[in-house]
């Protein structure tokens, strides 16, 4: 799976197709510019398959993350906080991680922390359809209608940022946020339907 | 017979945007039923560690240099005295590698191996994050051009 996350010299001119606006490490969306998350199938720890799509009319937090990824660490309490206290209002995080050993690196990590929202094991696919995933963390905010509203990768903002982007995403949920993106954003092909 | 060659042929770098080089060297000489040190020097971008070969921390991936059976046989790979730094996203202290380090090897050479030109072939693991991300973790592969006497 390091080919996964490592692949793909993409390049800011994808994330620029995918947001739909130029890349630099602060913009704002364009209005009516948001492009579909890439659909995909997943496991998470139970064996069920996930869907993106399962979770369309939500807001999602498209988390892809990894249990050596130190960054990671610091926001995943965040996105805890975020599951328990939105989950009731059409909110749902979904953690992919991207680690080579799968499910046995993954489970006693996530029972360590008690992590209380979704994870599911990320595979070459998914990598590839969110443009390659240059560096760890990247998050992606999803809005009801699965289109990506921003994509963060590394730590590119505090908890209440995160948590005033997710609330002005469950208050209009047609409606476009601005959008801060930073980093390499080294995501997105042309998205897939969803 | 132990020869010193602290710098010898090298080819690898890193690949991409890697942030991790490794220097070229000149190559390295050894006799049959001999020994030498090899010394794999790397440097880092600014701002970026890599997890040092005992990071402390079950979930971190080590650095790790590892060498193929032959022609040399690789007796011991020394790692440099890593850096303990408290970093923002981690309780505890954890023990890395910044800027430029060396990591060396004593390499053993067979009496029976064969003189002359060869190569001795090896793989670097590493992880490399700065304060805000990681990288993926790399394998580069490092080749050491040898001229067994």
């Amino acid at each position: 799976m390091s080919k996964t996350v490592s692949a793909i010299g993409v390049t800011l001119v994808l994330a620029s197709a995918l947001l739909g606006a130029g890349c630099s490490k602060q913009r704002q969306a364009k209005q009516g510019n948001r492009k579909p998350a890439p659909e995909f199938s997943l496991k998470d720890a139970n064996g069920q398959t996930v869907h993106l799509s399962d979770y369309k009319g939500k807001v999602v937090l498209l988390d892809f993350w990894a249990t050596w990824c130190g960054p990671c660490k610091v926001e995943i309490p965040w996105f805890m906080d975020f599951e328990s206290q939105f989950k009731n209002q059409g909110f749902a995080v979904l953690g992919v991680s991207m680690d080579e050993d799968g499910w046995a690196a993954i489970k006693p990590y996530v029972q360590d922390r008690k992590m209380n929202y979704r994870v599911l094991l990320g595979n070459d696919q998914v990598s590839t359809s969110y443009g390659g995933l240059d560096a760890l963390p990247t998050t992606l905010l999803i809005d009801r209608d699965g289109n990506i509203a921003s994509v963060h990768e590394g730590i590119t903002m505090g908890k209440e940022e995160f948590k005033n982007a997710i609330v002005r995403l469950l208050d209009s949920p047609s409606a476009r946020i601005p959008v801060v993106s930073h980093g390499a954003l080294a995501l997105l092909r042309s998205p897939g339907p969803r | 017979m132990f020869l010193t060659a602290p710098w010898l042929s090298l080819e690898a770098q890193a690949p991409g945007n890697a942030v991790l080089t490794l220097a070229p060297s000149t190559r390295l000489t050894i006799q049959r039923g001999g020994s030498a040190d090899f010394s794999l020097k790397a440097e880092l971008q600014p701002g970026f560690h890599v997890n040092s070969n005992m990071p402390g921390d079950d979930y971190l991936i080590p650095i790790k240099l590892t060498w193929n059976k032959d022609p040399l046989e690789a007796e011991q790979v020394t790692y440099p005295k890593a850096q303990t730094e408290k970093l923002s996203f981690s309780a505890n202290p954890i023990s890395v590698y910044t800027g430029s380090f060396e990591i060396g090897t004593h390499f053993k050479a067979p009496t029976g191996a064969m003189p002359g030109m060869a190569f001795m072939n090896g793989k670097l693991r590493y992880q490399a994050c700065n304060n805000k991300e990681c990288l993926p973790p790399r394998t580069l592969d490092v080749r050491v051009t040898l001229d067994i006497q």
